[in-house]
């Protein structure tokens, strides 16, 4: 049978791609995201690949009380979930969050309340069914605090501890929970940036996620290299970090 | 942002992203303007817009609507062809009309109305389009076909992207059985016998050839006839690969297509060109794609980059041309590796400023050497006009504002179509005063 999959962040540039793969194996799917223009884009594309969209809805995800009905409307349309993909999130001006407490707590709740929420109440519903994986994008910035975007690289790294506690959870049982971090990535949410060597696009990595996701790898780093270059940034002394143009 | 060629070229003001079909477009200064940038996988200054805003569409590639049982696709014109192969091939279907690399979106396939090795029986790639959406600067949407807006359209195509961005178009596919190809491959020595092998193959779909210019002097021209249809009974609908295999990682000073390397290049690819006798059986990739398989070639040619030279010229000058042109390639000792020559066919494309048309077509490439290379194409300029013929936009970073006028004669017409707040490095070029 083709797998069902409900999408949180559906139209997010990284999400899409991989999502595309999913359609080309004929998957059904249910997107949720906060735009129903570019929602409707994405449903058309996948559609067009051999998917089926069998629901969608628009809400801001800092909007607390949908999260419950909407999800229980998408275990209703897709029957069950064989995959739940977490992938929203905003990338704030760092400095902007140094001097206002408003773009703090919206960064908070763009990239840490909403996405640990909407995952605990998924991770919820793959206990009832005793299957499923449960995929969330954090990042490579959740690995160590650098000066440079500490406020949303917090968030990422609340979001590994969270998945960690999942994935202790679930273990000995069918449910996996794959945590994502991509590194520097071509999308929408960097296209402002000067885009250098380190840099991957969205297609380049999205093979990488479909086949974790698909064999429930715990943590997948995208492209495999950032685990070395995190594992580096990790070691270095903090006096040496805190001189980093990082 | 840079074109093919890598030639030096004053680089854009700012480059602005599309996200998404329905966004309106960015606010403009009163002297800035717009272009539309695909792949940048043309060769000289016509996808550039120095000084300008460029508008990149990397990010416009949805699909909207595929109908997979009238072969009928509309998609946002950011899609690559390739993208689009690797999703129709498996389901049976092809694109009515490729160029040689599949590295080109769309958008700017349209906007160059590009011709493939199919030209004499498809005719050009907008011919194969059904309708299109453009952004105009002033805001509006107009839906252009045959039908709807047909001027708009007929302007829209190998309009070289001066009437505003093309958001997505809709175009009719080509079905297939195999993704192999049926290929023939004969030597000829001459023009006639290339004539004559023209002729006889009027019913292959694809003919092509390529010419071998480092031959002695005094020698007949030699050459590779190759001609293809899609296999009737070959093996599979695998699309094959989505990237290049092999990447040049960056350019040296100078360039490794020279005299040296071109000529022994020659005479190799002449031998295993001529062995290959009889009726093969190819993927379509390296039939249709072969310089795809390295990615960034162009870098070959060094820091300096190239000028590609393409023109065609009509029946009834033709042959005279064609020994002018290759006389003076010899006689000029400049090396071109990739040359290309094709039979052109007499299917119109609603293009205005399409640049196929009935006659023989010429590629050469050449490694720029400063005002030396230059001296040689304004040389070929000269032997193309006097036989009647044009030079490809797409390709070209240096023909004078009269080489274009004389060759694109519906270009009056084609300014009552132009949104007046696109422009691009190429069209100031041919249209500052003469
Ligand atoms: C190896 C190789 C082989 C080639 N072989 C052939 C061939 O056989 N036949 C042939 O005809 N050409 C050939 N070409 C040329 C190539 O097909 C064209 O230059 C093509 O237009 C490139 O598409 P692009 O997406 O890179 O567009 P770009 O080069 O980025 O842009 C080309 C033009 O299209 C416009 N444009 C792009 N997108 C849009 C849009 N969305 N809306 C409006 N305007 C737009 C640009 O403004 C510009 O004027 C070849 C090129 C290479 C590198
Ligand atoms: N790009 C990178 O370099 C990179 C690197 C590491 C990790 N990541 C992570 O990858 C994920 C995907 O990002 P991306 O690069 O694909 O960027 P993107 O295209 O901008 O996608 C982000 C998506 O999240 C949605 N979103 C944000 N806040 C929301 C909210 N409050 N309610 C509902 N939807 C909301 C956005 O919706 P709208 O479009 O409607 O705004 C957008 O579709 C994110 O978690 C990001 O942190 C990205």
């Amino acid at each position: 049978m083709s797998l069902r999959v409900l999408v949180y962040g559906a139209t997010s540039g990284i999400c899409h791609e991989v999502l595309k793969r999913y359609a080309t194996e004929g998957a059904g799917f249910f997107l949720v995201g906060r735009n129903a223009q570019k929602l409707a884009a994405v449903a058309d594309d996948l559609v067009a690949r051999g998917g089926e969209v069998l629901g969608s809805s628009s809400y801001d995800f800092k909007d607390w009380g949908q999260h419950e009905p909407v999800i229980a409307q998408a275990v209703e349309r897709l029957g069950a979930i064989d995959v739940a993909l977490v992938a929203h999130g905003t990338l704030p001006e760092q400095l902007e969050t140094e001097v206002s407490t408003a773009a703090t707590q919206a960064c908070m709740d763009d990239n840490f309340t909403s996405v640990t929420v909407v995952t605990q109440a998924l991770a919820q519903q793959l206990a009832l069914q005793g299957q499923g994986k449960l995929a969330v994008i954090s990042s490579v910035a959740g690995d160590r605090g650098r000066k440079s975007n500490y406020t949303y690289g917090a968030t990422k790294a609340g979001i590994d501890a969270f998945l960690a506690g999942l994935q202790g959870r679930f273990s000995g049982t069918d449910i996996r929970v794959v945590n994502i971090k991509p590194g520097m990535t071509v999308s929408p949410m960097t296209a402002h940036m000067a885009h250098g060597l380190l840099w991957s696009t969205a297609q380049d990595i999205a093979p990488g996620i479909h086949n974790a996701i698909n064999r429930g790898t715990p943590v997948h780093y995208a492209p495999g290299y950032w685990r070395l270059i995190m594992l580096i940034i990790r070691l270095l002394p903090t006096a040496v970090v805190a001189k980093l143009p990082i | 942002m840079a074109s093919w060629g890598a030639l030096p070229l004053a680089e854009p003001r700012r480059v602005i992203e599309r996200d998404w079909r329905f966004e309106a477009l960015p606010e403009l200064a009163e002297t800035d303007s717009f272009l539309a940038y695909g792949m940048g996988r043309s060769y000289g200054d016509s996808c550039i817009n120095s000084q300008g805003t460029q508008l990149s569409t990397r990010q416009l590639r949805r699909l909207i609507h595929f109908d997979t049982e009238r072969g009928i696709l509309r998609c946002e014109a950011g899609v690559t062809l390739g993208d689009i192969l690797q999703l129709i091939v498996p389901k049976g279907w092809f694109l009515p009309v490729v160029p040689g690399s599949r590295f080109v979106t769309l958008g700017g396939a349209i906007a160059n109305d590009v011709h493939g090795k199919n030209h004499h029986s498809a005719g050009t790639f907008g011919c194969h389009v059904r309708a299109l959406n453009l952004l105009r600067s002033d805001g509006t949407r107009p839906r252009c076909s045959l039908s709807d807006n047909a001027k708009l359209f007929a302007a829209t195509i190998g309009g070289l992207g001066l009437t505003g961005l093309i958001v997505d178009a809709e175009i009719d596919l080509l079905p297939i059985s195999s993704a192999e190809m049926e290929v023939e491959n004969e030597a000829f020595y001459g023009i006639e016998q290339f004539n004559a092998l023209s002729r006889e193959s009027a019913d292959w779909d694809y003919t092509v050839s390529w010419i071998d210019t480092s031959a002695r002097q005094g020698h007949t021209t030699r050459g590779i006839f190759s001609r293809a249809r899609h296999a009737k009974n070959g093996s599979g609908l695998s699309p094959g690969r989505s990237s290049s295999l092999i990447k040049v990682p960056f350019a040296l000073p100078w360039s490794c297509v020279n005299r040296w390397t071109v000529g022994p290049f020659n005479r190799v690819y002449f031998w295993a060109g001529q062995r290959q006798k009889g009726t093969r059986f190819e993927h379509y990739q390296p039939f249709f794609f072969p310089l795809d398989s390295v990615a960034q070639w162009n870098r070959m040619y060094g820091a300096r980059g190239f000028f590609q030279y393409q023109c065609v010229l009509p029946p009834e000058s033709r042959d005279d041309a064609i020994s002018a042109l290759l006389r003076d390639v010899r006689a000029s000792g400049q090396a071109s590796f990739l040359v290309v020559l094709k039979e052109f066919g007499d299917r119109r494309s609603p293009g205005m400023l399409s640049f196929p048309r009935p006659g023989l077509t010429l590629a050469l490439d050449f490694p720029n050497r400063g005002q030396t290379t230059r001296h040689l194409l304004d040389s070929f300029d000269r032997i193309v006009r006097r036989a009647g013929g044009a030079v490809y936009p797409a390709k070209d970073a240096r023909m004078s504002p009269d080489m274009f006028a004389s060759a694109y004669p519906a270009v009056e017409s084609f300014r009552a179509q132009l949104d007046p707040k696109f422009s691009s490095a190429f069209w100031r070029r041919v249209q500052a005063s003469r």
